[in-house]
């Protein structure tokens, strides 16, 4: 009689349900306690002053604007990059070791860790091209870091659209890029678009990368240009976490709960969009 | 006509120079890291870099191993707890789960996924760090075990969706085949399901080791950032991203100090290329079983 049998059964299996609800204990407690912390922090003047008496006063306007142009740099950037990229790997080139060479170098730039990013960031965008720290850096340094999400998910929306829509445009004398551009970008249109909300949200609660290209530690005004230093959400939050003594605790909860309500949301968007479009098909 | 084959030939050449400069992407990040490197090894002997006991900026030391077993005692706590912990949520999910829970689930564990990390890093200064302190009864509740617990729970979703994928993926046959011969559902998972999904989660443990090892924000602020080399899981840790992320704020461009932490940097950057190059052919592997 093996242990897998009878009741050696019922008892594994009912851990393994037990298990498998448990890991995802944790996340629920998380979100719980960011709304039930947060919320009651949340004000009006919160959102729409900048910071005073270094921080420990007054509200998060410029981290929220600061952050709403780096996500916009970084759409402008990784957006027609990567879904331009995703139709060359698609629609365009034959098997050849440009290709294969692109899957691969989108495969690495995958895993590299955010902060080599920022390290190169610095070190090119910043240093080498004289830009300074500053919004056009910043989403430069995260428009790249986007790019294979994005490229992923044009690749295997593109690889998803059936040929006959390929063909029927073509046979009605559609050159090439009008058939990729009318016909079938459109139809992929649903897993593109989940692929840049997801890595747009990724972007958008990213530290790391942006430490050295873009944010400021204490900027009470806006940005004016694409040349200028910013505060960000996610770099407020540490900065007002780790380095301010006597920081009162409910202007970081609001902090907090203001940056994942943006980046959940984000996410929950995508994972909406997605479905609806598994629905159609 | 004329304007809309010109347009057709410039649009294809164009696609094909955007798709050709991500190559060049790619090599640029290398080359930054690499030359910058290798300026400070001109600068610094290689052997006390990677044999180097102490790792103390001011005084010139420069030595990679306080840092690396760092990282090491943060990512094999990540690891004890996620692994097992996916692998069940897996076999959960795409075996036992019914249809409406498994939407739930798969939604909570992408919500997982999106917490950012800086995110983290707080819910582990203000909520973890004090019951770890109390509980082990430390001078400091940040501690290597503090971060291991939060990149676990970070590594958690990357690992458990590529796993409950190539689970999903098996061919039916397989478990038909064993449920006729007589096995039961759970003989059938274990003997039969792991062992032929095993090239995926073990590609979905190797991406979530990328992610571990290659997080900064949360170690840099609950790991208490002490480059210490005879450190263990309870004693407060410094990783070889988190010394990035502290001392590039100060450091003076051009130094040796300024140069040795893109070195530190080329050695995450080998460590994820050889992550990556092994999950990558494990799911080609996969790939391979589920015939596609």
């Amino acid at each position: 009689m093996s242990i897998l049998k009878g009741k050696g059964e019922k008892i594994i299996e009912n851990s393994i349900k037990a298990v498998g609800l448990l890991s995802i204990l944790p996340v629920v407690l998380i979100l719980g306690y960011i709304v039930f912390t947060g919320v009651p922090s949340i004000s009006w003047e919160f959102l729409t002053q900048a910071p005073k008496d270094g921080m420990r006063a007054g509200g998060i306007l410029p981290a929220i604007i600061g952050s709403i142009y780096l996500t916009l740099g970084t759409i402008l950037v990784s957006v027609p990059f990567g879904i331009l990229t995703g139709v060359y790997l698609v629609e365009y080139s034959k098997d050849n070791w440009i290709r294969r060479t692109i899957n691969l170098t989108i495969v690495n730039l995958a895993g590299i860790p955010s902060i080599i990013y920022g390290l190169f960031g610095m070190a090119f965008f910043v240093i080498y091209m004289g830009m300074g720290a500053s919004i056009i850096a910043g989403s430069l340094t995260l428009g790249i870091m986007c790019l294979p999400v994005i490229i992923t998910a044009t690749r295997e929306s593109l690889l998803a659209v059936p040929n006959h829509l390929r063909e029927a445009s073509l046979a009605l004398g559609a050159t090439k890029w009008e058939t990729t551009w009318k016909v079938v970008l459109p139809a992929a249109s649903p897993g593109i678009l989940t692929g840049v909300i997801l890595s747009i949200s990724r972007a958008t609660g990213e530290t790391a990368p942006i430490m050295f290209t873009v944010a400021a530690f204490y900027l009470p005004f806006l940005p004016e240009s694409i040349w200028d230093q910013a505060m960000t959400l996610p770099y407020h939050l540490y900065v007002i976490a780790t380095q301010v003594p006597n920081m009162p605790k409910a202007n970081m909860d609001g902090t907090l709960f203001v940056l994942v309500f943006i980046t959940v949301g984000f996410n929950l968007l995508g994972a909406y969009v997605r479905t609806k479009f598994n629905k159609r098909r | 006509m004329n304007i809309r084959k010109t347009k057709d030939l410039f649009m294809k050449n164009s696609i094909f120079g955007i798709a050709g400069f991500n190559i060049i992407i790619v090599f640029l990040i290398f080359l930054f890291v690499f030359t910058n490197s290798m300026k400070f090894f001109t600068e610094f002997p290689m052997g006390d870099f990677f044999m180097g006991k102490e790792w103390i900026s001011l005084s010139e030391k420069y030595g990679l191993l306080p840092l690396f077993m760092g990282s090491f005692w943060v990512t094999l706590v990540a690891l004890g707890i996620s692994v097992p912990l996916s692998l069940i949520t897996a076999i959960y999910i795409a075996e036992y789960a019914k249809p409406k829970t498994r939407e739930g689930l798969k939604v909570l564990i992408e919500t997982m996924a999106a917490l950012p990390s800086v995110v983290l890093g707080y819910i582990g200064l203000y909520v973890l760090s004090n019951p770890i302190k109390e509980f082990f009864g430390l001078n400091t509740g940040l501690t290597a075990l503090t971060g291991g617990i939060l990149l676990a729970f970070m590594s958690i979703p990357t690992m458990v969706s590529i796993s409950e994928d190539s689970i999903r993926a098996l061919d039916k046959s397989y478990k038909e085949a064993s449920l006729a011969l007589g096995a039961n559902k759970l003989e059938t998972i274990i003997k039969i399901i792991l062992p032929a999904a095993f090239p995926g989660i073990f590609a979905g443990i190797m991406l979530g080791f990328g992610r571990i090892i290659g997080e900064t924000m949360t170690v840099l602020m609950v790991t208490g950032n002490a480059p210490i080399l005879d450190a263990g899981v309870l004693s407060p840790v410094r990783t070889l991203t988190a010394t990035i992320a502290a001392e590039m704020g100060e450091v003076v461009q051009g130094s040796t100090h300024y140069y040795s932490l893109f070195a530190v940097g080329l050695v995450l950057f080998a460590i994820s290329f050889a992550t990556n190059t092994i999950a990558d052919h494990f799911i080609h592997k996969s790939r391979k079983i589920m015939g596609k």
